[in-house]
């Protein structure tokens, strides 16, 4: 059923290289799985610049230094000239923490082209909450110097129940730290954003007042700021394309060295997907089948395999299909045409009850010790 | 925003112009982002590098392919590139 190549796939043009599970900070919403702590192993920075070579070769431009917090790799300026004298357009994901004028500088000289700084919200108290660490001065500070040393300043914020009614001092702070680029991410909810959903999901009037206030303010800022909305798919009617189609655009690389067509693509089950210690990056695109699975339409079931959007949205998120129906190979429950669309409104249910309960449950903090526990 | 016809022309010091060998293309990079250029945008943008205003790339233009009347065609192109952010004035 799955996973015929009948043409060439494309090649990648995006790349995105975890360095590391490791980070300080330890937000509820962190992409990495929930099982980190599973895989300690780490690409060495021979494996890393050869992945590089090879990702370039086939086509990749756009490079992601991300994690865990890219920063905490010592070889980082050496990956970054790598990329940079092979032609890639690179981007250092960053929280910022550990970032100094002096690394900013380093950085710049070696070639790195912007760099994304995360905030995780608007004000010092809650900030440091969600990010599980003291940090909203020194992000400010590296705003600050992002700017200064003349890298485009991609400003980042998540939003979630905890944060988006803060959406009109998060847009005063974006225009006051000179942002050039706002990324305002509504959570995905996979992974840590998975198990935190009753405490994370916003409801409805409040997503539709933040991105109100959003969308004056993009009109405001044009020509200035330019700002990038990840729409919040669980008030959508329609799934969204992910990643552009499996395996045509996105190569992302864990930090232990296995190739993943998306990032939360580990939770998936049997995909088997490769490592970059055991096949060159032209054989895991072209010849692998983690990377040729969601390929196309042939593995798709009713109600996708007959929907005249098949082409447009690929059957939206698998990640999303396996974590609330059980089966990849189901259309994305966010799809009104799927007959599991009902669990949407049941986690939008579960969480506004929650959100009016008096003894809401905590937070599960991403950290090694909740790592553990889950996994 | 409109070109001023009095003043040069700069590519973004925030987007890089590149060939790309895989694609067989110009393409511009910014965060977030790839545009592919055809081949006419991107002779166009070569030559905004700080020397030269509209009137100089338009005629550099004429003279490189040996024609005339290219000035609409590129005046709306580079509106498209200043709205954009890929270029600038300052």
């Amino acid at each position: 059923m799955a996973g015929s190549i009948k043409t060439k796939p494309t090649p990648p043009r995006w790349l995105l290289a975890e360095l590391t599970y490791s980070c300080p900070l330890q937000c509820p919403y962190c992409s990495n799985p929930i099982d980190y702590t599973h895989y300690q192993a780490e690409l060495s920075t021979e494996d890393w610049l050869r992945v590089l070579t090879q990702a370039r070769k086939m086509g990749a431009v756009q490079l992601g230094f991300s994690g865990g917090e890219p920063l905490t790799r010592k070889d980082l300026p050496e990956l970054v000239k790598h990329a940079r004298d092979l032609g890639y357009y690179s981007n250092l994901i960053t929280s910022g923490y550990g970032l100094t004028e002096e690394k900013i500088i380093t950085l710049k000289e070696a070639g790195l082209d912007h760099i994304q700084v995360s905030i995780q919200a608007s004000s010092q108290e809650l900030n440091d909450h969600i990010a599980g660490t003291a940090s909203f001065t020194h992000k400010q500070e590296v705003a600050h110097l992002v700017k200064k040393h003349g890298y485009p300043m991609v400003l980042c914020v998540v939003l979630h129940r905890e944060n988006i009614h803060q959406m009109p001092e998060i847009l005063a702070m974006a225009e006051e730290l000179g942002a050039d680029y706002l990324e305002l991410a509504n959570t995905q909810y996979y992974g840590w954003a998975h198990i935190n959903r009753d405490l994370l999901l916003p409801t409805q009037e409040q997503f539709e007042k933040a991105e109100a206030i959003a969308q004056a303010f993009k009109e405001k800022v044009t020509g200035k700021m330019k700002i990038y909305y990840v729409v919040p798919d669980f008030y959508e009617d329609r799934p969204k394309a992910c990643m552009n189609g499996w395996g045509t655009t996105f190569l992302t690389i864990a930090p232990d060295g296995v190739a993943l067509p998306c990032h939360s693509a580990r939770e998936l089950p049997g995909l088997d997907c490769p490592n970059v210690n055991d096949y060159s990056i032209e054989e895991i695109w072209n010849e692998s089948k983690a990377f040729s699975y969601f390929r196309g339409t042939d593995w798709m079931k009713e109600p996708c395999s007959s929907c005249d959007e098949k082409e447009k949205d690929f059957g939206g998120c698998h990640c999303q299909a396996f974590l609330l129906t059980g089966d990849m190979h189901n259309a994305d429950p966010v799809c009104s045409k799927s007959p599991h669309h009902g669990v949407i409104q049941e986690a939008i249910d579960s969480a506004a009850q929650s959100a009016l309960s008096a003894n809401e449950k905590p937070l599960v903090f991403r950290n090694s010790k909740n790592s553990k526990l889950l996994s | 925003m409109t070109i001023n016809p009095d003043l040069p022309i700069h590519f973004s010091r925030t987007h890089r112009l590149q060939w790309e060998e895989a694609q067989q293309k110009n393409v511009i990079l910014y965060p977030e982002g790839m545009v592919e250029l055809n081949q006419s945008s991107a002779e166009i943008l070569k030559l905004c590098d700080g020397t030269r205003t509209l009137a100089q790339i338009v005629s550099t233009l004429e003279t490189t392919f040996n024609t005339s009347g290219l000035t609409n065609d590129i005046t709306a192109f580079l509106e498209v590139a200043i709205q954009n952010g890929w270029i600038n004035q300052n």
